[in-house]
């Protein structure tokens, strides 16, 4: 497939510029939904729609009012500060006992382990709107339905899966002797730990805990059930938004989030880079 | 070390056999790594598998009639169902006892709209007989004045109702979940039209399968181009693959009602073309359609990158050697390369099927009713109609489905090798 042979029959020509195609096509239908609501989030009409005045690319059929209304309306605003006390403190939950537990699990002798595995890695398997409505029957019989640390205590034992994948598997690739050669010079494990094993899993620690916030952010099906109006977070309010009284302010808030995949993206990509470099300078 | 000679035990220097010391060593270390993973595993336990064990317990819980009614509940073990004959003067004395207290605490109508789930009509007889029974006669006879108050308390059907919920544990929810329900003659399937659950499960089944299949269909020709492209250009190909699925899920399904909606952007391009007239718009949006289009490509990447990590492992000179003894490239690619790609197609399509059937966002905002998911149902149970053991029940079977899958995508990939990005 790499690339064509100069003795290449017709057919064979037809064919591999027609896969081109279609892959092309293909690609186009994974980006083009995202890529199209930017420009509309620009649009000086309350419309979904390319209008003419776009098209003709008039300025005039351009504005920034749909991200002014994002930034002045108080339900936005509300939403997005809601969203920014809520992530941060599930991430930061999810990723020290992700981390720790990934440290355990990655020893050589650990008891039970699938089983284990098995109930660390569930909130990841079992459908959200099942999660959701445990979460909800059961929170709400000790009274944390409804509040803040309902949340960040439910969206925490969401992330945590993701933790513990990304940092287990960044530390297949740890040298054991590094810790042995620590310890007989006389560091205590929890030195050993900040000083020897963390600086090297911290690709893996980090992308773990960007997982964790995303699923975090994003999350909209457990907190539409075990949140009051209170916590009303930034997808909450998109979903209230598009199934009821749909505005265009949607688009705006789409596509600021859109930006802020693009930088995440970047993040993990830098980071896994950094990390097959270190690896590659460790034996094994 | 101390010397060792045949016969001898081997013992450490301190004098302990090393077998012991060794042993010890290893215990420590397995206490020490299940130290490490305690937090975790309590954290989880305690946020996460509690809430679903008690929502499988919810879905066969059934205390509300014997707490509400328990001298009634008493009384009604001796009554014959069979009968055919309303229960006698003390099972009603009872009645009068019990329902004096609840109405006290205001608990009746949360048992009438528990027992309106199972046979309709009973909440309101609930509510109006607990308006009477401040007003009747404390000396009775109170058969009388219950089927005076409402004519329900004199037929059959109610008392049924009644002594058949009233064990702390039901199969109501799962029979109602299954479509089916208890009548005199024991279990049966509910009439033609009010089996609605079957026919939702039967439509996740079925919608979830056609977006995986055509999950497959898109994802195989790209993961095969990003597998066989040098390094440096799949990488950035593998961005386009990368960007939605890190980008939220609501931005992508609102970039889908954006597009699919009558007066959205593919209407209007189609209309722009001629390829349509304005009159004959497409509907693409609430209807399964729409669900299939937006799921299809929210999942794609969840297709693309498992099938891309297998076909990396696949050697080219499999496929040379395929054709240097004759094969052209179809025969090559089917007898050869597919082959060796079928792990990463049951790796993604169960990866795919699994989260497809659970799926609830996305079918909400562009489903309409017609591509509507079972995940729909629960929630509505929770939040409109607020039958919460039925939502376990159907809950508790969709887990079942997803748990069964998932042993399979176990088998297919190992619950260790789940990769991220």
């Amino acid at each position: 497939m790499s690339a064509l042979p100069p003795y290449a029959s017709p057919l064979q020509r037809t064919w591999y510029y027609s896969f081109r195609v279609i892959c092309g096509l293909i690609f186009f239908f994974l980006i083009f939904p995202i890529l199209v609501i930017l420009p509309l989030s620009f649009n000086a009409q309350d419309f979904f729609t390319f209008t003419k005045e776009m098209l003709a690319l008039n300025p005039a059929g351009y504005s920034f009012k749909h991200y002014q209304d994002f930034f002045t309306n108080p339900d936005w605003q509300q939403a997005l500060t809601n969203s920014v006390m809520i992530a941060p403190v599930a991430t930061l939950l999810a990723t020290s006992f992700g981390t720790i537990a990934a440290v355990g699990l990655s020893q050589s002798h650990v008891p039970y382990k699938p089983a284990i595995m098995a109930v660390l890695i569930s909130p990841m398997i079992v459908p959200l709107i099942i999660s959701a409505a445990g979460m909800y029957f059961f929170y709400s019989r000790i009274g944390l339905q409804g509040t803040y640390w309902g949340v960040v205590l439910a969206h925490s034992a969401l992330g945590t899966p993701f933790v513990i994948i990304t940092v287990t598997a960044t530390l297949v690739g740890f040298d054991r002797s590094l810790v042995r050669a620590s310890a007989s010079l006389g560091a205590n494990p929890v030195t050993t730990f900040f000083k020897v094993q963390m600086p090297l899993i911290i690709p893996g620690v980090v992308s773990g805990a960007l997982f964790a916030f995303i699923t975090s952010f994003d999350e909209v099906v457990v907190v539409l059930f075990l949140g009051s109006a209170g916590q009303k977070t930034l997808p909450w309010q998109m979903f209230t938004g598009l199934r009821e009284q749909i505005s265009p302010t949607i688009l705006a808030v789409a596509s600021l989030m859109v930006a802020i995949s693009i930088v995440l993206l970047t993040v993990l990509e830098m980071l896994r880079r950094r990390s097959e470099r270190l690896r590659g300078l460790t034996p094994g | 070390m101390s010397d060792t000679t045949a016969g001898q035990v081997l013992t450490t220097k301190d004098g302990k056999p090393l077998k012991a010391a060794l042993a010890r060593a290893l215990r420590r270390e397995k206490l020490r790594s299940l130290a490490l993973i305690a937090p975790l595993l309590i954290f989880v336990l305690l946020t996460f598998v509690a809430p679903i064990v008690d929502m499988l317990f919810r879905s066969v819980e059934n205390g509300i009639v014997e707490e509400t009614l328990p001298r009634t509940v008493a009384a009604l073990r001796v009554w014959d169902p069979e009968s055919a004959q309303v229960p006698d003067e003390a099972v009603f004395a009872a009645l009068y006892g019990d329902l004096a207290v609840a109405v006290e605490e205001k608990k009746h109508t949360r048992l009438g709209s528990r027992l309106n789930y199972e046979e309709s009509g009973i909440s309101s007889l609930f509510r109006k007989t607990g308006r009477r029974v401040n007003r009747m006669d404390e000396a009775g006879p109170f058969k009388e004045q219950f089927l005076d108050a409402d004519d329900k308390w004199g037929e059959v059907a109610t008392w049924q109702v009644l002594r058949q919920f009233s064990p702390r544990y039901t199969d109501g929810y799962f029979l109602n979940a299954f479509d089916a329900q208890r009548t005199a003659d024991g279990i049966q399937m509910k009439p033609e039209d009010e089996r609605i659950y079957m026919l939702l499960f039967g439509r996740t089944l079925f919608l979830s399968i056609v977006i995986t299949v055509s999950c497959l269909l898109l994802g195989y020709p790209i993961a095969f181009l990003l597998a066989a492209l040098p390094l440096r250009s799949s990488n950035l190909l593998m961005i386009l693959v990368l960007l939605p699925f890190w980008t939220s899920l609501l931005v992508r399904t609102s970039a889908w009602k954006v597009l699919l909606q009558q007066q959205g952007v593919i209407n209007d391009f189609l209309v722009w073309t001629g390829l349509i007239s304005d009159a004959s718009r497409l509907v693409m949006i609430n209807n399964q359609t729409g669900t299939i289009i937006a799921m299809t490509h929210i999942l794609l990447p969840f297709m693309i990158l498992p099938l891309y990590s297998v076909m990396k492992t696949i050697s080219p000179t499999y496929v040379r050697a395929a054709k240097s003894l004759g094969a052209n490239d179809w025969t090559a690619f089917w007898r050869v390369y597919f082959p060796q790609s079928v792990p990463g197609i049951g790796a993604g399509a169960v990866l795919v099927f699994i989260l497809s059937i659970g799926y609830y966002i996305t079918p909400e905002l562009v489903g309409g009713t017609s591509g509507i998911f079972i995940s729909n149902r629960i929630a509505y149970h929770i939040s409109s109609s607020l039958n919460w053991g039925l939502a376990a029940a159907l809950g508790t079977l969709l887990l079942v489905a997803v748990m069964v899958l998932f042993v399979v995508y176990d088998k297919i990939v190992g619950i260790d090798n789940v990769k991220l990005g």
